[in-house]
């Protein structure tokens, strides 16, 4: 802790020694810059994309900014899902526009890259999209929080969760990468420490596998009662769609270990009723996240928010109440004493409710496991999940001392 | 239980059966590009966004106009088809007289554009396409249960790949067709209209695209990207099948889909790689391909 009111103390002395030059020109208001650096056109494109550009304009316009006589500027860039594209568009921010605070990035290198340039540049970074827990470990620094999920969540959720409703027999299909083997290493460790065991896995080559069917026979072979994908976007989609076809889904539990909202609605009801899945939003699962996405849907042509866009809402709320709370210019010198000042505060939002962040940059909320509704029980467009089990905020994370993030052992 | 290198036969059965489905698209993407080739000179690179495309006009048909499944099997590859002519009126046509290397860079270039529009129209998530109710469900062979589907998808292919080999190889047009690529001017002599028969060519080859697109689009998910993740096995077929040989690329596209089914049991995870081994292997021992025609 030593390190972040060190450098609280010294944001402090360098903010005071710079009092009288500002308050000189009171006239001129300060302008904070937000960017918005996101998947505009791959594959994360409906998970966070033009909708968690919407998400941020929401946070301004409900904050209140000019009420509170408060300045903001927007911009948004799309980083190709690679990670140089996304470095050079958060230097171009932070050194020639001006950018304060950096938002999404949906793609786990791709955020391993940028948060590494806000710490160096010492500005604010709140991650939403990308999956790797890793940004609040090895990689994890004082300029950086990660805020909606992680791979530890979800296999935690979804693992220990559907063991104990019964399904305590194993087997993985998982893409043959990275991604891939760590939500298979991780989802394991839950499965069996809660009593469940393992029959087998299939790595799969990614990318280029689209057809499913042979895994899938095998997998229904092993006799598991619990199908685990360890995969994402279109190969899950295929891997469901193919189960569903092969008369799988009524004899195994398919288990999405990465699954979205939109995803649900690409599959549609009829073929993906009865999937199990962790997410910590969704838009209907109480008033204030009802309110949230009614005032969310019309800007985006009726689509419903994902936890990635009601993540971004969330964290630019808290970032402009925090940066109010300790003065705009303080907040445009200093980014890692504006995390702080995030860490201080609780958070509360439509979106999460009450929550906080951990000093390792870590928020907390619970998590959810969902159980995709049967079409018969879905009463009109996107109503698609009901809630099966949660697990609450301090255990749905990764224990902060077992994360070695550098932060936290001082 | 009858075991076949250590394997349960009815898994290995299946895994053949599979095998050949896979191998239904396979060959049926493959003619269309050894057709393309074979008449054009063209490495057609575009062939994977027009698979897609005849999967997304399938699925427009339906959510725009109410049609079905049936009609879309015959108006998405027309539609598409069309789409296709005027490309090669337009745009392609201007390349014949250069090297190859320029054809294969244009209609990557388009691939690219058409994934492009299509993905900033309608996201990259896909859309749902449900398997037509006459084909639901699944019967059980014994050794596996299979949905009506994939058969359906097989036999059609078969039919298709099987018609269009015949009119190429059989029928006069086909023999017009083939005497046209071997020596334009003499044929255009005739009072055959070459340019025209080449232009309807290239409709004919990404028709059958869009066909195989709305075979794919209630198996797999409907996306922009759809066709990526079949066109570099696809051009690996076409290349061990010998380059704008018809027959070839059906024998070979089949084939290829069961020694992918098999590796899909023994090695999960070389099977995105062994169509690639083989097509080493190939290149080595007969570079024209198996098929192919000795210069």
């Amino acid at each position: 802790m030593s390190l972040t009111r060190r450098t609280l103390i010294a944001a402090a002395a360098t903010s005071s020694a710079l009092t009288l030059p500002a308050s000189v020109k009171a006239q001129a208001v300060p302008t904070l810059k937000i960017g918005c650096l996101t998947d505009m056109s791959g594959p994360y494109k409906d998970i966070a994309g033009p909708g968690a550009l919407a998400a941020v304009h929401q946070a301004l316009e409900e904050y209140g900014i000019s009420a509170k006589g408060m300045k903001v500027e927007v911009l948004s860039a799309d980083h190709l899902n690679k990670p140089d594209v996304g470095v050079t568009v958060a230097r171009q921010w932070f050194d020639r526009d001006g950018v304060d605070m950096l938002v999404e990035v949906a793609n786990s290198g791709v955020a391993i890259a940028v948060a590494g340039v806000a710490r160096e540049k010492n500005k604010v970074y709140i991650n939403t999209g990308a999956a790797t827990s890793d940004l609040t470990s090895k990689d994890c620094n004082a300029n950086t929080i990660h805020w909606v999920y992680d791979t530890y969540m979800l296999s935690r959720s979804t693992g220990a969760a559907l063991v104990k409703a019964g399904g305590d027999t194993w087997f993985f299909i998982t893409a043959d990468y990275a991604f891939g083997k760590a939500l298979q290493r991780d989802t394991t460790a839950f499965v069996e420490s809660a009593g469940g065991k393992v029959l087998g896995s299939i790595a799969y080559p990614f990318p280029g596998t689209s057809d499913f069917s042979s895994y899938l026979i095998q997998a229904q072979a092993s006799g598991a009662k619990v199908l685990g994908m360890s995969n994402a976007g279109a190969d899950t989609i295929n891997t469901i769609k193919q189960a569903a076809e092969f008369g799988i889904t009524k004899k195994m539990r398919l288990a999405g270990l990465l699954l979205f909202l939109t995803d649900i609605h690409s599959l549609g009801l009829e073929i993906a009723q009865g999937i199990v899945l962790t997410d910590s939003f969704y838009w209907d699962m109480n008033d204030r996240a009802r309110a949230f996405s009614n005032r969310f849907s019309p800007k985006m042509n009726g689509v419903r928010p994902t936890m990635v866009h009601a993540g971004v809402y969330s964290s630019v709320l808290h970032y402009l109440k925090a940066a109010s709370a300790m003065g705009v210019d303080k907040a445009k010198l200093d980014g890692a004493a504006t995390i702080a000042q995030m860490k201080k505060m609780p958070t509360d939002d439509d979106c999460f409710g009450a929550g906080s962040i951990r000093a390792d940059g870590r928020k907390l909320h619970p998590a959810y496991l969902w159980e995709v509704k049967k079409p018969s029980e879905s009463k009109g467009p996107w109503d698609y999940y009901k809630p099966l089990a949660t697990t609450p905020a301090d255990q749905a994370f990764r224990p902060i001392e077992k994360g070695a993030c550098p932060l936290v052992k001082s | 239980m009858m075991m076949i290198f250590g394997i349960p036969a009815p898994l290995l059965f299946g895994q053949l059966l599979l095998g050949l489905i896979n191998g239904a698209f396979y060959a049926m993407l493959s003619l269309g590009l050894a057709i393309i080739f074979g008449m054009l000179n063209i490495i057609n690179f575009a062939h994977g966004a027009l698979f897609m495309m005849g999967a997304f006009v399938s699925w427009m048909l339906l959510n725009y106009l109410d049609i079905g499944y049936f009609p879309a099997l015959f108006l998405a590859p027309l539609i598409v088809g069309t789409f296709g002519v005027i490309l090669e009126k337009t745009i392609i046509s201007r390349l014949y007289k250069l090297d190859h290397l320029y054809g294969l860079l244009l209609t990557f270039g388009m691939a690219l554009v058409i994934e492009g529009l299509f993905r900033n129209a309608y996201g990259s998530s896909g859309m749902p396409y449900r398997i037509p109710n006459v084909l639901q469900g699944a019967t059980d062979l014994g050794f596996m249960y299979m949905p009506n589907y994939r058969g359906w998808v097989v036999l059609l292919a078969a039919i298709v790949c099987f018609t269009t080999w015949a009119l190429i190889e059989k029928t006069s047009l086909g023999a017009t067709l083939r005497a046209a690529t071997e020596n334009a001017p003499l044929v255009q002599a005739f009072g055959v209209n070459v340019p025209r028969l080449i232009t309807l060519t290239y409709g004919a080859g990404v028709a059958l695209a869009a066909f195989a697109g709305v075979l794919a689009a209630p198996i797999y998910s409907v996306n922009p990207n759809m066709g990526t993740n079949f066109i570099n096995t696809v051009f690996a077929v076409v290349v061990i099948g010998g380059m704008g040989s018809i027959l070839g690329s059906i024998l070979t596209g089949f084939g290829l889909g069961v020694i992918e089914g098999l590796t899909k049991v023994f090695y999960p995870q070389a099977s995105a790689t062994v169509v690639f081994v083989v097509m080493v292997i190939i290149l080595l021992t007969r570079p024209r391909g198996l098929f192919g025609k000795a210069a």
